[in-house]
């Protein structure tokens, strides 16, 4: 019957010997490892003849204690030997870990390593950028290359789709201000201006920003999934090979999908977002819809609409080519698309939100107020 | 232990299995015995697959009973199946290693899960014999899934399959994809574990090579069952289409003669030696 492995130590002839009893089977081997590592003294004989069955790692173990203590092993039948044979056979000093550095060193590797793959992905990002405008330039002198299907498909998905979620949000962001607002203005007593504050946020800052966050979350990571995986199954380089270039059929309908759909997304969060406040006002202020209306026509200026629609196609371009450029730069393993999508999530909210405090300067500057 | 009736690892009795409207297996029995190497052919999308993943209990099948080591798989809670898993050991197609593992770590992740209680120097050296076993350079421990060949990543997935010294050995075609002599190696790694390791092996194949120099016995898989189980000349003598197709057309009698010819050879490399013994 099977047994836990163990072993009893006599004294046979002057030397030590190990007996060995029960199955030196891996999961009957309990304790036996540890305990034959923490055996002092050299020498032994390794007795088999009580063992009942073994595997390879049975036969390892009784393998590296006859290896590092001048062991002999003796007692064991045809099939043992053949084991303790293939275990020997195979017993060569084998690399398990990578090296590892010390800790400074790794630590300098880091920081040089992110310096230069930051250095990197600026370089690459404007190369990318290149090629996308000499890919628009080529489309534009041959417009049959033009993927209308393709457009369309990535329209809806990045557009139509994204409206729920969009509208949702920038009604929920709208109350918000609105009621936050009126909390702060009341102690001024000027609760009306929460009118102002809502229509001014709304349309240039809050709507345009907020719709760059869930565009990038919702179409700029997914192009970089969808790029990485079909980069990692090689589809990329069929596509190449068939003559097809991935710029004009992968890249290209993407990055004009998120360009002309952040403007219409834009203008329809900031439209819901003073709907939001509309509402608020309405109900705890006591504001009715048409003074609303007419209020927020008195107080946003025309050129809060040209801002939002010059910045959200910029902001639009900045989403579509990060997630487009990660996406590409998949070489490896399934893991690398996971941390490829992240990188273009964050660096593209990361740049669109250093992008419009440019605008905001900008704008101030020409008298665009 | 030892029995004269062979030993059923797998059994499996009307097997039922559909995706949807479509109809996979149907009413299908077979019976794998221990210490045998079975091959399993049949065209693509007789659901030689499905067949593998519905044994080890990731395709849950419509109907029918599916016994490994005597235990049915099927309606089994994750602890008891636990029990089972760490007695056989699959190769998947494309080797299914942990990406984010060096092959080492690969090897010692079925170690770690079931016996923690290894000390770490143990593993590693476990991990190394292991990878050394199955053929793989001794710098391979260390490296990631992605720095290796296609070949390479197979034998990894078999030494990870093997870490735990496994009865039952599943394999999903381990020599598609590798050059000739890489699968004349494959095979030839195959058969020497099994005998030196007494396992027990599922393999599914197209490969007629490995069929021919490996499988004790071969289970054909058509018109949504087993058709037909035996030794390659058992399977030959029937009068059914696709086998006769598949053992009797061009590639089936090319590794037909290989394997005579090496059979041959071998005989004579034992006569001589008796011979030489007699002398």
């Amino acid at each position: 019957m099977s047994s836990v492995a163990r072993y009893s130590e006599t004294k046979d002839e002057g030397r030590r010997t190990l007996r060995f009893q029960g199955d030196l089977t891996l999961p009957r081997l309990g304790v036996l490892p540890t305990r034959l590592e923490r055996l002092k003294g050299r020498g032994f004989l390794l007795d088999l003849s009580g063992v009942d069955r073994m595997d390879t790692i049975g036969a390892w173990v009784v393998h590296r204690t006859a290896r590092d203590r001048d062991g002999e092993i003796i007692g064991a039948n045809e099939d043992q030997l053949s084991l303790l044979r293939l275990v020997e056979q195979a017993d060569k000093a084998v690399k398990v870990r990578p090296d590892a550095p010390s800790s400074l060193a790794q630590l300098l590797n880091q920081v040089g390593t992110a310096t230069i793959m930051a250095g990197q992905t600026m370089v690459g990002l404007l190369g990318f950028f290149g090629s996308l405008l000499i890919t628009t330039w080529r489309i534009m002198l041959h417009p049959r290359r033009l993927r209308i299907n393709a457009i369309v498909q990535r329209i809806e998905v990045v557009g139509i789709h994204a409206l729920g979620i969009v509208g949702l949000m920038s009604l929920l962001v709208g109350l918000v201000i609105a009621q936050q607002g009126a909390v702060q203005l009341r102690q001024f007593g000027a609760e009306v201006f929460t009118v102002n504050l809502i229509g001014r946020s709304s349309l240039k800052e809050l709507g345009v920003l907020m719709t760059a966050i869930m565009v990038a979350g919702r179409s700029g990571s997914s192009f970089a999934a969808q790029l990485g995986s079909m980069k990692l199954a090689e589809e990329v380089d069929a596509m190449r090979t068939i003559g097809v270039s991935p710029m004009e059929a992968l890249i290209f309908p993407r990055v004009l999908s998120t360009v002309l759909m952040m403007p219409l997304l834009g203008f329809y969060s900031g439209i819901v977002a003073i709907v939001g406040g509309g509402i608020f006002c309405w109900i705890s202020l006591g504001i009715p819809p048409v003074t609303f209306i007419q209020r927020i026509r008195e107080v946003v200026p025309v050129t809060d609409l040209w801002q939002l629609m010059v910045k959200a196609p910029v902001f639009g371009l900045i989403i579509g080519m990060a997630g487009c450029y990660q996406g590409m730069q998949v070489e490896s393993n399934a893991e690398e698309v996971g941390m490829r999508t992240t990188t273009a999530v964050v660096q593209a909210i990361f740049l669109v939100i250093v992008l419009d405090a440019f605008f905001a300067v900008f704008f101030t500057s020409i008298g665009w107020l | 232990m030892s029995e004269s009736e062979p030993e059923i690892v797998i059994e499996v009795r009307g097997l039922t299995n559909s995706f949807g409207e479509q109809v996979v297996h149907e009413n299908l029995d077979l019976d794998v015995r221990r210490g045998e190497i079975l091959g399993v052919v049949g065209g693509s999308g007789t659901g030689k697959s499905v067949l593998m993943r519905s044994l080890i209990g990731l395709q849950r099948p419509d109907s029918g009973v599916v016994k490994v080591f005597g235990e049915s798989i099927l309606d089994r809670d994750e602890q008891e199946l636990q029990g089972i898993r760490r007695r056989w050991g699959i190769l998947f197609q494309g080797a299914a290693l942990f990406s984010t593992l060096t092959v080492a770590e690969n090897v010692e992740v079925p170690l770690r899960e079931f016996y923690s209680r290894l000390s770490d120097k143990l593993l590693d050296e476990i991990a190394a014999y292991k990878v050394v076993m199955v053929g793989l350079p001794e710098d391979t421990g260390p490296k990631y899934p992605s720095e290796l060949s296609g070949g390479m990543r197979k034998r990894a997935g078999i030494a990870r399959a093997l870490a735990l010294d496994p009865e039952l050995l599943f394999l999903d075609e381990p020599t598609a994809g590798l050059d000739p002599i890489g699968a004349a190696a494959f095979d030839q790694l195959i058969k020497d574990l099994s005998q030196r390791l007494g396992l027990t092996v599922f393999l599914i194949t197209h490969d007629l090579d490995t069929l021919y120099a490996i499988c004790d016995r071969v289970a054909v898989l058509a018109d949504r069952k087993v058709i037909a189980v035996g030794t390659i000349p058992e399977l030959l003598a029937l009068d059914h289409e696709w086998i006769q197709e598949y053992f009797r057309g061009p590639r089936g009698r090319a590794a037909e003669e290989a394997n005579e010819e090496a059979n041959e050879s071998r005989a004579e490399e034992a006569r001589a030696e008796t011979g030489g013994a007699e002398a």
